[in-house]
């Protein structure tokens, strides 16, 4: 447990305030937030952080309690895990998962806590995470397919203080630095989120000015608590006693094991929803495991519901006591130390899909098809024609999927404030040509609304060296929903300069590419929302111009084009029927065939062998 | 006798100003806008003042124009249909965009995606490409240039953006691309993304040309018939448009590269404010534009407009070079809500508009705004626009309980707490232009005007620290002022990606001058003598590996890399609290020419002896800090220079009213401007 230690002594929280004060301090740390992500994004240097946005901010109040950011507060775990003082000055690094109850779930995203005082007084903390593009270990990027426990995965850095009443700590710096490949990356990057870091804290100290301290902690609880009696309603009028259930699939370990079961079912009891993953799969002996933070799930829940409602709220910590979070020790999401954790990525993705399938059962209206893959990734490292070490860490995207409000984008991303890093950018620093760019017509899955298509990269390698690949939803497929059908899945291949195709993994590490070779990237379409055969036969001929969908792929709308590209309106209205009498009524979800039959037909569907069931040691 | 006429035509009314250019005497005329033809109003307008002026239409020598002609294109969606010509492969460039979903964790499941601005259906790929070094990878398919050409001609394409993939390196293949499309299709306009913005980042660079593209064609006809009628009418003076940069150009220009000119119309208030604030003794700004649906705002440095490498109109982002303004969603229409879930008061983004417009309009607006809210706390006195228009003051109380209600709280309380809200919302906008970028608000002056600037400036003077509020006599008028006292402008950019250890201080100052030929050009097309220029010179730098630069202003003849660096690095400390021991890298290289500053004095109104007493029109309650305090009114016309205003006092003129909140005063200067100040206790 840590010891905090204060000179002076912090004002009592205000018992009357203004309401508009409430409103007034809300906006200014949400402008606070904001002011953090840009000064990170000015700053790094690592295209993962500065182009791709690969990051996450929050600020808290004295207790920890997060008052903005959107995963949740984790200072609390850290406290109760950190053995040392606490003092004016101290800013605090840490990247290993099991030291902070997986507030960062695998090495390679880099914690800043930054404690906040104000005359003597801690007021609040500041922090921010960010993935590295590198944290040393067996492959360049430090996601190992094939580690088997966290010590494989690069250098593992426990709670430390990286300032130490204002003092750089740099011998420990040098320390971690030396174990990683891109040391210049890690300390800009590193730099540029304590930068962060001490804006926010700037902030909140001017906050705590401008209105007096005491105001300032009065709102905090205000804002807290307004979260909290928002939630109450909506979870007492959303969530049923009834059990709901839902489950979906990580596709495979990597290692030729696979899908993994998650498992979840929401259920009411008075005020309280539980979320209880019992019947997940137990942990994986590689690196999918996904040490998932309690409190991160609870604030990912609350964000999915009431996102409509009023999207204008900041999201904090103060509904927390209304949702029980229940993960099996042991699970895929609670792995035991040491279990390897760096391919966490998929399960953090999926995640979101089984919290859109959860909470959508009962409001169809508001259920999202699925599309949450994960995020995609490849790296590409060797040295150039100058003899100089290059590594690209890239996330890629694909389809959003179909929607309550309107059809899911193509190519587009699903984490908050991601971006693509421009090709022109990629080509002057990187010994690559990035040859396509595009769209895979009918990869998003046809619905009223239409799934977001994927996006097919060509990259064509101009030196020698190696790639990683890390995707998902190349085994199973992103569903549909209420008619909906389900999205293209991803696949990837090498077409080598000898004329040959070679279909890779969705998982793999230490492929050979030479010079000359290109590599095709194709991400999965987004799920379709609602029934096809309804959407407007003239916007399915239109998007078919476009070259979002085929002509034969809007005869999967059941629309009929004439040579020239105008619909056939008869011919469409008999399709129609004649689809629609064969399909039947359509299910709430659409998941494309069992697993069984996935495994029947995958040689042939994808070019690689099925996952053979995974066999758990222990459970 | 010379004179110059500012025009800036607003959403509303068309602003003139004649400017007599050795006394500084002035003439003004206000016509309504002309909205499908701005022209016609702007040529009434000339007519107008020159009546008023009793001059000839021969004789004013100069003509500045701001026009939101372009903007309201983007706005109303009503540009040209733009075909478009990718290299193989990048078809889909504006579909998939940067792939960003703005709203935060789960605000994919309710943005609204925007349409791309060239159709898809309207885009071709061409084979063709370059390396990123410039080599040719793959020769240019002519006849595929052809064909596209023919083919979109066909589909009926009104103007045709080329962007090829590292066509920042060399434009080669646009420009070859370029002649063969022209031989299909004639006089239509053609824009080519390595002469409208050669940077690098296809994303950008295409949607920029794009957006060129999109609002040719309107623009062109518009300028077009404008310099017709002109000459016709015997006007013998030359046209400038204002630029985004508050710079002016030609028309050629314009009618080319119109994506400089999407922020003309803030640009002329920033130059406005700036022009005025420099005679009353004030060259660090900030100014604060509100009008009814949005406010703008920008900082001003030693009297010269920051300006930023971005210009953002609605949805639309693109990379051109503008007076670094920052709009928010907050203006006189902005309606207020409660959501019933959380019961917390928000304010904006959604504006009643002009129509039906605020409750307090009688136009059958029901839904409480801004406006209302100052109607309530009897900020705006019942006669608005100079008693042009009455304010149904009922409705607006009616409006405004509604949001009493919902927050269990009194009407007066209600509307202070939307005042307070948008007030907080415009502080955070000039916290983006001020604090964050390293600057303290309380060394710089706050200008407000639009037409409800003035009414909040005293309350955000208050906010930032930043005093003298000052208030430009009709702040109306103001941008049409800057429209008249700007100077013409070019500038010249290069993306040139080099760390400092692979170029030299000479390839660097050859590379500099050489833009600087470039961007003189277009001022040596428009006539300007060499004499007065000014030329300037910036370079983008950042440490090797980051992502965004930042600009460090330069001296072509003493340039050295070393100095640069250290200069670099002192920047990137007072905006980001720290330095890197890393390389430095040169990303892009500008020249900036302008010419001659114009000299027009500001006119000067009367003065008296300080009592303000003679123009004062009564007293009028008004509910300040929880409680009704009585305020005086006066009438600006009536004011003398010297006059010292206590607050709480309103003071109303044609376009404005303006509100000196308890504990400040406010004096009238020499040009007519109120400054306001806390009084000393």
């Amino acid at each position: 447990m840590a010891r905090i230690i204060e000179t002076g002594q912090r004002p009592a929280p205000a018992t009357d305030i203004d309401v508009v004060t409430i409103d007034i301090i809300e906006n200014a740390l949400r402008n606070a937030r904001y002011e953090m992500d840009a000064v990170l994004f000015r700053t790094a240097m690592s295209p993962g952080i500065r182009e791709q946005h690969d990051e996450f901010p929050l600020i808290a109040d004295p207790q920890g309690r997060m008052v903005v950011g959107q995963f949740g507060s984790f200072i609390g775990g850290f406290l109760d895990n950190y053995h040392g003082t606490i003092e004016e000055g101290d800013v605090f690094l840490t990247s290993d998962p099991y030291s902070c109850d997986g507030a960062v779930s695998h090495a390679n995203d880099w914690l800043v806590l930054l404690p906040v005082f104000r005359e003597g007084a801690v007021i609040g903390w500041s922090a921010m995470f960010g993935h590295m593009t590198d944290v040393g270990g067996k492959v360049p990027g430090s996601l190992p397919t094939d580690a088997t426990s966290i010590f494989e995965e690069g250098v593992i850095i426990p709670p430390m203080k990286l300032y130490k009443g204002g003092e750089l700590q740099s011998e420990a710096l040098a320390l971690v630095l030396n174990q990683v490949r891109m040391k210049e990356w890690n300390r800009s990057d590193l730099n540029a989120i304590v930068a962060a870091c001490r804006t926010a804290a700037k902030r909140l100290d001017e906050l705590c000015g401008r209105f007096g301290t005491d105001v300032y902690l009065a709102v905090l609880d205000a804002l807290l608590d307004r979260n909290l009696r928002a939630m109450r309603q909506l979870i007492q009028t959303t969530i049923s006693e009834d059990k709901l259930t839902f489950t979906d699939y990580i596709d495979d370990d990597g290692r030729g094991n696979g899908p993994y079961r998650i498992h979840c079912t929401m259920w009411r009891e008075g005020e309280k929803v539980i979320l209880d993953f019992e019947g997940t799969d137990p942990q994986a002996d590689g690196s999918i495991n996904f040490y998932l933070n309690e409190n991160m799930f609870k604030m990912f829940f609350g964000i999915y519901m009431i996102m409509v409602f009023d999207p204008q709220i900041l999201w904090n910590d103060g509904f927390y006591p209304l949702v029980d979070v229940r993960i099996p020790e042991g699970s895929l999401l609670k792995p035991r130390y040491p279990a390897a954790l760096s391919c966490r990525t998929h399960g953090l993705g999926r995640i979101f899909d089984i919290l859109g399938g959860l909470l959508g059962q009962r409001q169809p209206d508001f259920l999202c098809a699925a599309g949450f893959s994960s995020s995609p990734h490849l790296m590409y490292s060797g040295y150039d024609q100058d003899d100089e070490w290059f590594q690209l860490y890239q996330i890629g995207f694909g389809g959003i999927p179909g929607r309550p409000f309107g059809d899911g984008p193509d190519g587009h991303s699903l984490w908050p404030s991601f971006t693509n890093v421009p090709n022109e950018f990629l080509e002057s620093y990187f010994p690559l040509v990035i040859e396509t760019y595009e769209t895979v017509a009918d990869s998003g899955g046809p619905g009223f609304f239409r799934g977001g298509n994927g996006v097919d990269v060509g990259y064509r390698f101009l030196e020698p060296g190696q790639i990683s690949i890390h995707d998902d939803r190349w085994f199973t497929y992103p569903w549909g929903v209420n008619g909906g059908v389900p999205g293209a899945r991803s696949t990837k291949y090498l077409l080598r300069t000898d004329g040959t195709r070679e279909v890779l993994p969705s998982k793999c590490d230490n492929v050979e590419v030479a010079a000359g070779d290109v590599l095709h990237y194709v991400t999965w379409g987004g799920g379709g929302w609602g029934d096809p055969f309804t959407r407007d036969p003239d916007l399915v001929a239109k998007e078919v111009l476009r070259g979002l969908v085929t002509v034969e792929g809007a005869r999967r709308y059941g629309v009929v084009l004439t040579d020239d590209g105008a619909v056939d309106a008869d011919a469409t209205t008999a399709l129609r029927a004649e689809l629609l009498a064969a399909r039947g009524e359509a299910g709430v979800f659409d998941f494309g065939p069992d697993i069984d039959t996935l495994r029947a037909t995958c040689q042939e569907e994808t070019g690689l062998p099925a996952p053979i069931a995974p066999v758990f040691a222990r459970s | 006798m010379a004179y110059r006429l500012g025009v800036d035509v607003g959403g509303t009314f068309t602003d003139l100003l004649l400017i007599e250019e050795e006394t500084g005497e002035t003439h003004r005329a206000k016509t309504p806008t002309t909205p499908t033809d701005p022209s016609i109003g702007v040529l009434d307008g000339i007519t107008k003042v020159c009546d008023v002026a009793g001059i000839e239409l021969a004789d004013f020598r100069h003509v500045m124009h701001g026009t939101t002609v372009a903007t309201n294109a983007v706005l109303e969606k009503k540009g040209a249909k733009v075909g478009l010509l990718t290299t193989k492969g990048y078809g889909q460039v504006l579909q998939v965009a940067r792939s960003f979903v703005p709203g935060g964790l789960a605000g994919w499941i309710v943005w609204p995606k925007p349409e791309p601005l060239a159709a898809l259906e309207l885009t071709r790929e061409i084979p063709e490409r370059l390396s990123a070094r410039g080599e040719v990878l793959t020769e240019l398919d002519e006849q595929a240039v052809r064909a596209a050409a023919e083919d979109l001609k066909a589909l009926g394409v009104e103007a045709l953006t080329i962007s090829f993939v590292n066509a920042y390196v060399d434009g080669a293949h646009e420009r070859r691309a370029g002649a063969i499309a022209a031989e299909v299709l004639g006089e239509l306009p053609i824009s080519l993304s390595s002469a409208i913005l050669p940077e690098i980042r296809e994303y950008e660079r295409t949607l920029t040309t794009v957006a060129n593209s999109y609002v040719r064609p309107t623009v062109a006809r518009y300028i077009g018939n404008l310099e017709k009628e002109l000459v016709e009418r015997g006007v013998d003076a030359r046209l400038h448009i204002l630029r985004s940069d508050g710079g002016l150009m030609g028309t050629e220009q314009a009618k080319t590269e119109p994506v400089n000119m999407l922020m003309s119309g803030p640009a002329g208030g920033v130059a406005g404010a700036t022009w005025i604030a420099r005679q009353a003794g004030y060259e660090d700004l900030l100014t604060l534009d509100m009008g009814g649906t949005s406010t703008d705002v920008a900082l001003v440095e030693a009297g010269t407009p920051r300006i930023g490498r971005e210009t953002q109109v609605g949805d639309l982002n693109v990379r051109a070079s503008s007076v670094d303004v920052r709009t928010v969603g907050a203006g006189g229409g902005s309606i207020a809500h409660v959501p019933e879930l959380t019961s917390a008061l928000r304010v904006g983004p959604e504006s009643a508009g002009a129509d039906p417009g605020p409750a307090a309009y009688g136009r059958g607006g029901e839904q409480p705004t801004v406006t209302d809210a100052n109607v309530v706390l009897g900020y705006l006195p019942a006669g608005l626009l100079g008693g042009e228009m009455g304010l149904d003051v009922d409705a607006a109380r009616a409006a405004v309980q509604t949001i009493a209600d919902a927050m269990g709280v009194s009407l007066e309380r209600a509307a202070a707490g939307i005042i307070d809200i948008v007030n907080e919302n415009m502080f955070g906008a000039l916290r983006l232009v001020s604090i964050e970028q390293g600057y303290d608000p309380r060394d710089f002056a706050l200008v407000g005007f639009g037409g409800a600037g003035p009414l909040h400036a005293n309350a955000l003077g208050s906010l930032m620290g930043s005093w003298p509020v000052i208030i430009p006599p009709s702040p109306g008028v103001l941008c049409a002022y800057g429209d008249a006292t700007t100077r013409l402008r070019n500038e010249a950019a290069r993306s040139f990606i080099r760390r400092f250890p692979h170029t030299s201080d000479e390839e660097v100052r050859d590379t500099l001058r050489s833009l600087a030929e470039e961007a003189s050009a277009a001022l040596d097309d428009e006539g300007e003598p060499q004499e007065g220029r000014t030329l300037s010179f910036q370079v983008d730098v950042r440490y090797h590996g980051q992502g965004f630069e930042v600009p460090v202003d330069v001296e072509v003849e003493e340039f050295t890399l070393a100095s640069v660096s250290e200069r670099f690095d002192a920047e990137h400390t007072r905006l980001f609290t720290f330095a890197l021991d890393a390389e430095h890298e040169l990303v892009n290289l500008r020249a900036v020419v302008q010419g001659r500053r114009t000299t027009v004095p500001a006119e000067e109104i009367e003065g008296g002896g300080g009592d303000p007493a003679h123009a004062a029109t009564g007293t009028h309650p008004i509910w300040v800090d929880g409680a009704s305090v009585g305020a005086t009114a006066y009438a600006r016309p009536q004011l003398w220079a010297d006059d010292r205003i206590t607050g709480p006092a309103i003071i109303t003129e044609m376009d404005s009213t303006t509100l000196i909140l308890p504990g400040h005063l406010g004096e009238i200067d020499r040009f007519g401007n109120i400054l306001i100040r806390p009084a000393q206790a």
